[in-house]
């Protein structure tokens, strides 16, 4: 660990590099010092659980009968893979990543398109936009579920004033697999456009208004400065929105447990590990199920990284 | 910009802030019915929405009532449990970060890319190892059980946000400082601590907001001793077991929300530059 950095700068002394040296030895220490032990506490509580999975979900073991632990390999991930109630879960989870995220992103940026340009009531609506996404998932899902339901709801009432009468006012949201998933994506799009929002502002703000202004004397039409001129200047924040957003996306969880508990064929991929670890307590499965589901956001990921060539960690950070 | 435009964007913008509020509005009403006025629409106006008497009965149930060895104990844990994590996080952060962005070792660009591959993990996945180890080494159903996880929550979001804060501060006016006279220490703190103050607090909010909204840990590694008000909430039940308490809930949920809405009003531009600093630079 002692290579000199210091001595490629330049023409120095013996005596001045041994001291470079030592001084840039002296950074990296201290350098570990500070960083060290917020990196530790990340790997302790992360990488060892992650490990750990990966480790159980090789086993057959269930947490009622611990003599049983028995080493299988890959028979768990095998199952799953081949049971239709995995693909049941993945089928769900896609439909909801999917519908929200085109949703959210054209939502989102009209927004954010709105926050930008907006004269009044500029301070407030940026302040109401943010509430949302403040707001605990739980009680947004509550509040969406108490909102659907017959009894206690409104949105029967209301649809039914809307249409004259044309929608039934017995209507049961959580009756059917796709009305129930209707609302949980309208409340994970409630909940979460805010945030898209919010970094889609962000590259707003980085587009350079004088080539809006050039494209406009030159008679491009708003969807032509859109396509052409806003949104490339911006990719860098579309990613990145698109990213965070769909990496959230995969791994729903609260929303569809709340308002549904995972009944008529509901169930999202990370109920699903949530189901197998803590109801039924087999914890080989359960380790298995999260380790793919793991796979999944890495796969994503990289997919995103690659195909759009965001670097996260250096782009941009000056 | 033309009159129309502006008074049109006006317009638009109302109609987006009826949309945010509307769900929030009706967590509140439905948390002002009384149990009658609950599923009859006779007595609300508005298409079954706002109550015609408003009844503070969900509120006494949930602080006085029996409602309250539920909720009271799960909304103190809550609030120690994310302070808790919150001031443990951004410390950490604090030191990461600053060292992140002021000195030069090896090991920087691991760091930044760890914390985002932590902050990618599918929380469930967490949960399963983390069951099971709690139970064997008895922290499960604590309030460190809840501490420890809630921190892989708010420690990537911290280093990264406090990084991106940190890389604007002019490092060299410390340097200046010390030319002049003051010890590193001094000119740390009145020079760069002053300037570095806005942005842990900003984190501090964020992060305490993550943490404040968490319910995979809660629901599944405690029972009863250390559950968080959003898990508690899942786990009320009515006057029987075939009852669903939908105004307690409902009240409930109004008290989470509070602290988290007065945090937005008064930080909202702090918030606005910590969440998109964190995540997008051009």
């Amino acid at each position: 660990m002692s290579t000199v950095a210091e001595t490629t700068k330049g023409e120095l002394t013996a005596d001045e590099q041994a001291h470079l040296s030592d001084r840039a030895k002296g950074e990296r220490r201290l350098g570990w010092r500070l960083a060290g032990p917020a990196f530790i506490v990340m790997l302790l509580v992360t990488l060892y659980p992650i490990g750990y999975a990966v480790y159980l979900s090789l086993f057959n073991y269930r947490l009622t009968d611990p003599a049983g632990k028995k080493l299988v390999w890959l028979q768990n991930y095998i199952t799953a893979l081949t049971d239709s109630l995995f693909w049941q879960a993945f089928v769900t989870t896609l439909v909801i990543v999917i519908v929200t995220l085109i949703i959210e992103l054209v939502l989102g940026m009209a927004i954010a398109m709105v926050m930008n340009k907006v004269v009044w009531p500029r301070r407030t609506l940026r302040t109401v936009v943010l509430i949302p996404y403040a707001i605990v998932t739980v009680v947004s899902a509550f509040s969406w579920k108490y909102a659907a339901q017959i009894d206690t709801g409104f949105f029967n009432h209301w649809l039914h004033t809307l249409t004259f009468g044309g929608f039934s006012e017995s209507y049961n949201w959580f009756g059917g697999r796709w009305s129930s998933l209707t609302i949980i994506c309208l409340s994970e799009i409630w909940k979460t456009t805010p945030f898209m929002s919010l970094l889609l502002l962000a590259g707003l703000a980085q587009v350079d208004s004088a080539q809006e202004e050039a494209a406009k004397v030159d008679g491009a039409t708003w969807w032509q400065r859109l396509t052409k001129v806003i949104l490339p200047n911006m990719k860098a924040a579309l990613m990145v929105a698109l990213l965070f957003r769909t990496l959230d996306a995969v791994r729903i969880y609260d929303n569809p447990y709340v308002m549904t508990g995972g009944a008529n064929k509901t169930e999202t991929l990370s109920m699903l590990v949530g189901t197998e670890t803590v109801s039924r307590v087999e914890i080989g499965m359960g380790s298995a199920l999260a380790v793919i589901l793991f796979v999944i956001v890495l796969i994503i990921a990289f997919i995103f990284v690659k195909l759009f060539k965001v670097d996260l960690t250096t782009s941009g950070r000056s | 910009m033309s009159n129309r435009a502006k008074n049109g964007l006006g317009v638009v913008s109302i109609v987006i802030m009826i949309w945010t509020l509307i769900p929030l509005l009706w967590i509140v009403a439905t948390s002002l019915k009384g149990t009658a006025a609950l599923g009859d629409s006779s007595q609300n106006v508005l298409g079954n929405f706002w109550p015609k008497h408003i009844s503070w009965d969900n509120y006494k149930l949930i602080f006085s009532g029996g409602a309250s060895d539920l909720f009271v104990p799960a909304l103190w844990h809550s609030i120690i449990v994310c302070v808790v994590s919150t001031v443990i996080s951004v410390v950490l952060a604090t030191f990461c970060a600053y060292a992140i962005s002021r000195l030069d070792f090896p090991g920087k660009k691991l760091i930044l890319t760890t914390s985002l591959a932590v902050s990618f993990f599918p929380v469930i996945a967490m949960v399963t190892p983390l069951f099971n180890l709690w139970r064997q080494i008895g922290l499960f159903d604590t309030l460190p059980g809840l501490i420890i996880p809630y921190l892989t929550l708010t420690l990537p979001l911290s280093i990264w946000t406090l990084s991106a804060f940190f890389q604007q501060i002019p490092w060299e006016m410390e340097q200046a400082a010390q030319v002049d006279g003051a010890s590193s220490w001094q000119a740390f703190v009145k020079v760069i601590a002053p300037l570095a103050a806005p942005g842990v607090f900003t984190t501090a909010i964020i992060a305490f907001f993550t943490a404040w909204n968490d319910f995979v840990f809660s629901s599944n590694l405690t029972a009863q001793h250390a559950q968080t008000v959003p898990a508690a909430l899942s786990f009320f039940t009515g006057a029987s077991q075939f009852v669903q308490p939908t105004g307690a809930i409902c009240a409930a949920a109004v008290v989470v929300t509070i602290p988290v809405v007065i945090l937005v009003l008064f930080f909202q531009k702090r918030i606005v530059a910590g969440l998109t600093s964190g995540a997008v630079k051009g």
